[in-house]
């Protein structure tokens, strides 16, 4: 079931490259979309399937002289973000109805990208995690060179691939230093889980929770690490930027509570305080750079930093026992998975939009425009609500992570908290300016080459592929008991075994 | 005794078909001579199903103890054989009906030939005449082409290894000095025996012939100069081949002949694999031909080669690396030069702009060959380098594998300067990327899926790859 899951959008790929690109359009945008609805389908048919625990397991030797083995599987951390995947590949594809310039490779490469960011999600290898993870980076450098905005995309996207690729082999030594540890050697994950090679740290343990670390900080992005990425989003073409914001910064997350916390617990606990000010500092300084400014996409891509840094608080937190109950822990861990997805979708939503920005106006700069409420209302509507959305306000799905994260860290990490809190307040305050800036005041449009342009408003396939990210996101802020019941038991056990 | 020639099967298919195949080409038309092609292929198939059946029975070492037939032995002959196989397919357009097209294909078989001895030499005099054996028709092939950059490559290539031959010579005369033997196995007592500074240098003497052979740092002089001044495809050939079968005899000569406890020779590996890798990726990093970029990049992909050589006998994983890494890199970088060879006159990085356009296919294998040069999954080279690294990592050479880490990434910068272009924009140079035929663009098509299959595979193969070698 997984594997179909996973290797069907690579199936439809693979024969759409056997199609003359001279076909019409429509064929390719129009495989996409269903390739993409079919998928979320069996998604939303695993979701409903009861059980507990791994399921769906699927576990074939692959290099068995060396333990790694194609297994696959879901919990309650890994659902919730292939579903997120799902209906963010599916929400790109319906946005992607407009798209002209070579559909056939762009369409081929989308639903590469879609396959390995599934297959991530389900690896229950630590080489088929890694597997994913590189390829992920080579689908994503394509999509930018190929796609985005000229020369300076090309060297965006060279740093995008430079910096998370020495990310992913940083990971891939850790990874090998958990093989050799583990006895016998293996590369799989729940049999490392189980065995906890590494168990009472020491320098082994650092070194691997060191290099695993820093790979994945790299891709999820954290400060200091995070420089490759406001280049890559403000130089990638709309749909990528939103899969590289929704997706590809949560495989950074994703393994943290996948890979380091549950098989390095020993060494998660004695280096969870890192985590925590990595946290606060990604979120604190993500924010304020964000505030700083003129560029609404790189606005956004910093506001990615500000939101990935309350996820590491959150799994940094815990890891911290002492003055907290396991209650809080779980909560915390579980507000950073909830995190993850409502980040998804949000970001995901603000960066098409920003897509429809550039669109109509070729150019990404606030000073450009002024007053386009009058003009285009539906844009400035879905706009506003996807800002709000973003900064937290109650009644959407970043709100109930960004709470929960908040309470369970509160007792172990009181100061760092405090300061994260403050984070909201700047990103509330530029989403407003921001809000302020384009869509209040005088009507102003760029005067781009070409123009004057009709300065549209959202059209049909556009609208329904944002409002509907905003509509799950506001289902899970007003309904989250269906997210959390899938995720709160796979937290509580994971939190079981950081405390082991 | 056994000298039991039946067990030399392949190599006497290979020596077989290029005698045959030069007295043919003699009297064959110009345009006939697809025959002694026709045969060399036919001798390479023979010779892989002699491995094979070979592979079934026990090891053993024949004329007396000078020559092993054994696990890296055969693995040595199957890749260097599927590497004629590839050599001889994505040579065609360039050289069918060529002047001297017999010469070539025997030039190829000689040094294919040359390269199997050395990797299942297992007596230094042995090794000596396989070191002569693969370098001298690779001389003449580099100056194949008489022309002027063909014939100063040729002579360079020819300089060189003479000198580091000569070096060869001294060392193992040193060797047999201090060892009082030839052969590996009475060697290993020998040389724990012998007093160290002389079986030092004897042991950096042998080492500097057979770095040569594999154009690794400080042996790499030539290989700049003759990948980028001969044809694309000599320059695959002279890359790929001759490698199999020396880092198999180092391989070799070290677990078997040296004690590691009497000289520190992994230390030294070790080192001349940094210096290799580091160097290899810095040179190539501002290169702006294509065979040029190749050619530094195949002296980085011998240092990372080099550290499973450092680690040999010390991890349970260094013998499968070693050969399963020879093997991924044999197809990818065959592959690589395969398109290099369907486009002969587009010499610099910047000569491939559009080509996906025009070629998509072949752009997505040299894309495919490229990021298998980097070791980008699901790749043969990704499996090589991962089993690299836990092998560098068991072996206790861990800052090497973080060195390789820091290279690898460095790596892809030139890599991509070469995938960039290729892929980028709409007008191409029609003169540029006039493709030469459809030989070397099957070749390049056949390298990225074997190396994609054998990536995917790796379980299949790595476990025949296990045992050691034979020791006396």
């Amino acid at each position: 079931m997984l594997s179909v899951i996973v290797f069907l959008p690579a199936v439809v790929a693979a024969a759409l490259l056997l199609v003359p690109a001279t076909a019409p359009r429509r064929v390719f945008t129009g495989a996409w979309v269903a390739v993409s609805a079919v998928d979320l389908a069996l998604v939303v048919a695993v979701w409903l399937a009861p059980g507990s625990g791994f399921r769906f397991e699927e576990r074939v030797a692959w290099m068995p002289s060396v333990g790694i083995s194609y297994h696959v599987g879901v919990d309650g951390i890994s659902l919730p973000l292939v579903a997120l995947t799902a209906v963010l590949f599916l929400a790109c594809s319906v946005f992607a109805l407009r798209e002209t310039r070579r559909v056939k490779s762009y369409v081929a490469l989308f639903l590469a990208l879609q396959a390995v960011s599934l297959g991530l999600f389900v690896a229950l290898d630590l080489i088929l995690f890694f597997l994913f993870f590189d390829l992920s980076i080579v689908f994503m450098y394509f999509l930018i060179a190929g796609w985005g905005h000229g020369e300076r995309a090309r060297a965006a996207a060279l740093k995008f691939f430079l910096y998370t690729f020495l990310g992913s082999l940083a990971l891939l030594l850790g990874f090998i230093v958990l093989y050799l540890a583990a006895e016998p050697h293996t590369f799989d994950i729940v049999e490392l889980i189980a065995a906890d090679p590494l168990a009472g740290g020491g320098p082994a343990a650092a070194l691997a929770l060191l290099a695993i670390g820093v790979g994945l900080a790299v891709k999820t992005p954290t400060v200091p690490f995070h420089t490759w990425l406001p280049p890559a989003h403000t130089e990638a073409p709309a749909t990528g930027s939103a899969i590289l914001a929704a997706i590809l910064l949560k495989m950074g997350t994703y393994g943290f509570v996948r890979i380091a916390m549950p098989i390095l617990p020993d060494a998660w606990r004695q280096y969870a305080v890192v985590a925590v000010v990595v946290g606060v500092v990604s979120v604190l300084y993500g924010a304020l750079v964000a505030l700083a400014q003129t560029d609404v996409k790189r606005m956004i891509a910093y506001t990615s930093v500000n939101h990935m840094g309350y996820v590491i608080l959150g799994v940094g937190a815990a890891g911290i026992l002492a003055g907290s109950d396991e209650q809080a822990r779980q909560l915390a861990t579980t507000g950073a998975v909830t995190q993850m997805v409502a980040h998804g979708l949000i970001t995901g939503a603000l960066f098409l939009l920003t897509g429809v920005l550039y669109d109509r106006g070729r150019t990404y700069d606030m000073a450009a425009y002024s007053g386009l409420a009058a003009r285009t209302p539906l844009f400035a509507g879905v706009f506003a609500v996807a800002a709000f959305a973003s900064l937290g306000l109650p009644g959407f799905a970043g709100f109930i992570a960004e709470f929960q994260i908040f309470t369970g860290a509160l007792a172990s990490a009181p100061v760092a908290t405090a300061l994260a809190v403050a984070g909201i307040l700047v990103t509330a305050a530029l989403f407003l300016r921001a809000l302020q800036r384009v869509f209040l005041g005088p009507e102003r449009l760029p005067d781009a080459p070409g123009t004057p342009r009709p300065f549209a408003d959202l059209h049909p396939s556009e609208t329904a592929a944002i409002v509907g990210l905003l509509a799950l996101a506001t289902v899970i802020g007003i309904l989250p008991r269906f997210l959390l019941d899938v995720i709160e038991p796979a937290s509580r056990a994971l939190v079981e075994l950081v405390a082991r | 005794m056994n000298e039991n020639p039946a067990a030399l099967l392949p190599e006497l298919f290979l020596l077989g078909a290029a005698v045959v195949g030069l007295l043919l080409g003699a009297w064959l038309p110009r345009d006939r001579q697809w025959l002694v092609r026709l045969l060399a292929a036919a001798a390479a198939l023979a010779g892989l199903v002699a491995t094979a059946v070979a592979a079934t029975r026990p090891d053993e070492l024949v004329f007396g103890t000078s020559y092993a037939v054994d696990i890296p032995t055969h693995a040595t002959r199957a890749i260097v054989l599927v590497a004629v196989l590839v050599a001889l397919a994505l040579s065609v357009d360039s050289t069918a009906g060529h002047r001297r097209e017999t010469e070539f294909v025997v030039l190829v078989q000689l040094g294919a030939l040359g390269t199997i001895l050395l990797g299942g030499a297992n007596d230094l005099l042995l090794l000596l005449a396989a070191f002569l054996l693969a370098s001298v028709p690779f001389y003449a092939l580099a100056g194949w082409d008489k022309t002027s950059l063909g014939t100063e490559a040729a002579m360079k290539y020819y300089l060189s290894g003479a000198f580091l031959g000569v070096a060869m010579l001294t060392g193992v005369a040193i060797l047999y000095g201090v060892g009082r033997t030839t052969g590996y196995g009475p060697l290993r007592e020998g040389l724990a025996a012998a007093p160290v500074a002389a079986a030092g240098v004897g042991l950096v003497a042998v080492l500097a012939g057979l770095l040569f052979k594999v154009g690794g740092v400080p042996g790499h002089f030539w290989v700049p100069d003759v990948t980028d001044g001969t044809p694309p495809a000599v320059a695959a050939i002279v890359t790929t081949i001759p490698k199999i079968g020396g880092l198999v005899a180092m391989y070799r000569l070290l677990v078997v002949a040296v004690p590691a406890d009497a000289l520190d020779w992994p230390l030294l590996v070790a080192v001349l694999a940094a210096v290799s890798m580091t160097l290899g990726n810095l040179a190539a990093f501002f290169q702006t031909t294509v065979q040029r970029l190749l050619a530094y990049s195949t002296i980085s992909q011998v240092g990372y080669l080099l550290i499973v050589v450092a680690v040999a006998g010390r991890a349970d994983l260094a013998q499968p690396a070693l050969l399963y890494y020879v093997a991924g890199y044999a197809v990818t970088n065959l592959g690589a030069f395969a398109v290099v060879a369907e486009f002969p006159h587009a010499r610099t990085v910047e000569d491939y702009r559009g080509m996906a356009r025009r070629n998509p296919a072949l752009a997505v294998a040299l894309a495919v060959c490229l990021f298998g040069l980097i070791g980008t999954p699901p790749t043969a080279v990704f499996v090589g380098k991962l089993v690299v690294f836990t092998a560098a990592v068991d072996g206790g050479f861990a800052w090497l594998a973080i060195l390789a880490i820091v290279n690898t990434v460095a790596s892809v910068f030139y890599y991509l300067r070469w995938i960039a272009p290729t892929f980028r924009g709409a007008d191409f140079d029609p003169v540029a990327l006039q493709p030469a035929g459809t030989w070397s663009a099957v070749a390049a098509y056949t390298c990225a899926a074997v190396a994609v299959v054998l990536g995917v595979l790796g379980g299949l193969v790595l476990p025949l790859l296990v045992t050691p070698p034979i020791p006396m």
